[in-house]
């Protein structure tokens, strides 16, 4: 099914890299991505994987050294500075910690009311106080009141971060990046704080980039949406959730989703896996020639694989992936007028 | 899988502060047997770090145990760890029971290779022999699936956290500890480094006789690789069972909400709990029950009286005064 949503942010050829003791460091390597309005997008990956890079930058709070984030087809490090202050604020970011993002020192309402007042989305101390309540309300923290004066060492770690997803909304955004929005906060709060960001895209159509480590989470967040699996920098698949939740094509989401342990005994215990060629993951300061994952790949092609870097091709409908072997043995389907590997497209 | 190794009796510890004691263990009781996988699962702050620590005395001085016992037996011996003198002590840890902790970064000394590691670990437990310890330490290395030669002259910053807990594995059982006890073995590691830890684990378990003890937020790690699994709460077992009874038969609401509040990766999207309010503060707990404010089932008497644990089906007990309707509701 072709999405004709317009998308808000596209990352063109996007890349960052980094000096580190006078070497590169490639955090962020040729991603491109459009991610439509309304949409979830989840990117995943391990530690290192470049994806908190990626979400700064579509946060506008690094820039790139390489390639384009668009929004609404515009070049934001080529906007004029009246344009950039509106892209800023139409895209929010919520930190992993919401230990670190709150100002200890200011109450609840200080920190909600600020960029209100200073942004003159309320004209005065009534309506921001109004406003306040009601953003309040919308994640789920009832009855406001009670929580208005609150400092943040008083809240626990999950109402904390409602207060942080509250202050990303005081701008009204569009898009809303979360970077590990939930990892801090224990299981038992965690799916009711999903299922209050969930809400809000409903209600307000919030367009999400959820950056997660955790593909189950991904999974349960972005079921309609699409996740993006990321291995040192590059993207290396991209597909609708469910399709690469259950067919994953690319041999590093494979193993991935081999991997994960599952809280079920029965599903864990017997989960077929898929074994890795090695264990070590690759520095990013000296990343192997051809596909970085060529070293740990259980379909690694001596010459192939270990010479050129695979581009992200499309294999299926909506369904993209950086691997040599896995895009020529869906052409070779193609051609031979097999089915592929995949399941039939959509009508 | 009858002999039992270690039994805790009664075991309270807590902590003075200056809001008032933080009681982060209350009246836990278990077994463990022989051979056998015991998982405490729980979430931060239910008290499950404290437990471990108690269980080889190495609690931060501000701490209190109240009362309780901690019994090894080993060769028809009996020693309760509280009693031990500070020499037994020493010999206790380690040789009995091995613990690994929270962040394997932490544990080694940062200017020592892994040999020496090895080396004092040996010395200072009265294990001699350089040649003898290398050899052991050698297998071990294997046996986690390191490669010794590129480990054993390394420098602990040299290594991966992956590698780097893997090496502590290994030297927890240098000196064959009866226990080992694995303070949250997998956080923090990338999903592929934490199956790695998981498949050498169940094969060490297979290869070599001890008893296991983990302690996790990780409920995935316990349907992987535990036996029993007790599940933590305010400082106080409120279920434990066989593996299989906890996931799949769970009898407290606790219990029952965690267990279906972590999504999983295969198959479709399943329908999550949420659990209401936050877990309580250990220095104001609530009366009663300490789940009942977040309780579906909670009725007056909750609020009034703790529940004690109690037999709910075959090797399994849960402390709830409303087990059954909680049973019958799921």
């Amino acid at each position: 099914m072709p999405d004709k949503r317009q998308p808000v942010v596209e990352l063109v050829h996007l890349s960052r890299t980094f000096e580190q003791r006078g070497m590169l460091v490639k955090a962020v390597d040729d991603v491109t991505l459009a991610v439509n309005e309304g949409e979830v997008v989840c990117l995943v990956g391990e530690s290192g994987c470049g994806k908190t890079t990626t979400g700064k930058m579509i946060a506008g709070l690094i820039r790139p050294s390489g390639g384009e984030i668009r929004y609404n087809g515009q070049d934001i490090w080529r906007m004029d500075a009246a344009q950039f202050r509106k892209y800023r604020m139409a895209v929010q970011l919520i930190h992993q910690d919401p230990y670190a993002s709150l100002n200890p020192a200011h109450s609840v309402f200080r920190i909600l009311s600020a960029p209100l007042l200073e942004h003159k989305i309320a004209s005065n101390p009534q309506a921001a106080r109004d406003r306040v309540r009601e953003l309040l309300m919308m994640v789920d923290l009832t009855p406001p009141d009670d929580f208005l004066d609150k400092y943040p060492h008083q809240l626990s770690g999950g109402q904390r971060q409602r207060v942080s997803v509250a202050r990303a909304l005081t701008v009204v955004p569009s898009v809303i990046v979360a970077d590990e929005a939930v990892s801090m906060v224990d299981v038992s709060i965690r799916v009711s704080l999903l299922n209050t960001l969930r809400k809000l895209k409903e209600r307000l159509g919030v367009t999400y980039v959820f950056i997660t480590h955790d593909l189950a989470v991904a999974k349960h967040f972005a079921w309609e949406g699409r996740v993006a699996v990321m291995y040192l920098g590059r993207m290396v698949e991209v597909a609708h959730t469910p399709q690469l939740v259950n067919h994953p094509q690319h041999p590093y989401t494979q193993a991935l989703l081999s991997a994960i342990p599952e809280p079920d005994p029965r599903i864990t215990r017997t989960k077929e896996r898929v074994q890795l060629r090695s264990l070590d993951v690759p520095s990013l300061l000296n990343l192997p020639p051809g596909c970085s994952f060529h070293p740990r790949c259980p379909r690694f092609e001596a010459g192939l694989c270990d010479v050129m870097v695979p581009e992200l091709m499309e294999v299926g409908t909506a369904t993209r992936v950086a691997c040599h072997v896995v895009t020529r043995e869906a052409a070779h389907a193609l051609r031979d007028g097999h089915t592929t590997s995949l399941p039939p497209a959509a009508p | 899988m009858t002999k039992t190794v270690l039994e805790v009796k009664n075991l309270w510890v807590e902590y003075p502060a200056r809001r008032g004691v933080v009681q982060a263990v209350r009246g836990v009781s278990f077994d463990l047997c022989q051979g056998e996988t015991l998982a405490f699962i729980g979430e931060s702050g239910s008290g499950k770090t404290t437990l471990g620590l108690a269980l080889v005395r190495l609690l931060p001085k501000s701490a209190r145990v109240r009362q309780g016992n901690i019994l090894f037996y080993q060769n028809g011996r009996v020693q309760d760890v509280l009693a031990l003198s500070q020499e037994d002590l020493r010999q206790f840890r380690w040789r009995d029971c091995a613990m690994v902790f929270q962040g394997a970064q932490n544990s080694f000394n940062p200017v020592l290779r892994v040999e020496s590691q090895f080396y004092d670990t040996a010395r200072a437990h009265g294990m001699t022999g350089t040649a003898h310890v290398k050899q052991r330490a050698i297998d071990l290395l294997r046996m986690v699936q390191l490669d010794p030669n590129r480990v054993f002259r390394s420098f602990p910053h040299e290594l991966s956290g992956g590698m780097r807990q893997r090496v502590l594995i290994a030297l927890g059982l240098l000196l064959q500890p009866q226990v080992i006890i694995l303070d949250e073995p997998t956080t923090a590691l990338d999903i592929l480094t934490q199956r790695s830890i998981i498949e050498v684990l169940r094969k060490l378990k297979k290869e070599l006789d001890f008893s296991l003890i983990f302690i996790s937020h990780d409920l995935s790690l316990a349907a992987e690789l535990a036996d029993r699994v007790a599940t933590v709460y305010a400082g106080t077992i409120v279920e434990i069972g066989g593996v299989y009874d906890i996931f799949e038969r769970a009898r407290h609401p606790y219990t029952q909400a965690l267990t279906h509040s972590v999504p999983t990766v295969t198959g479709d999207l399943r329908d999550l709990t949420s659990i209401p309010g936050s877990p309580p503060d250990l220095i104001v707990l609530p009366p009663g029950c300490a789940f009942h404010p977040r309780c579906p089932f909670a009725t007056q008497r909750c609020k009034e009286q703790e529940p004690p644990l109690e037999p709910v089906g075959e090797g399994q007990f849960a402390a709830c005064w409303n087990w059954r309707e909680a049973m019958n509701k799921t």
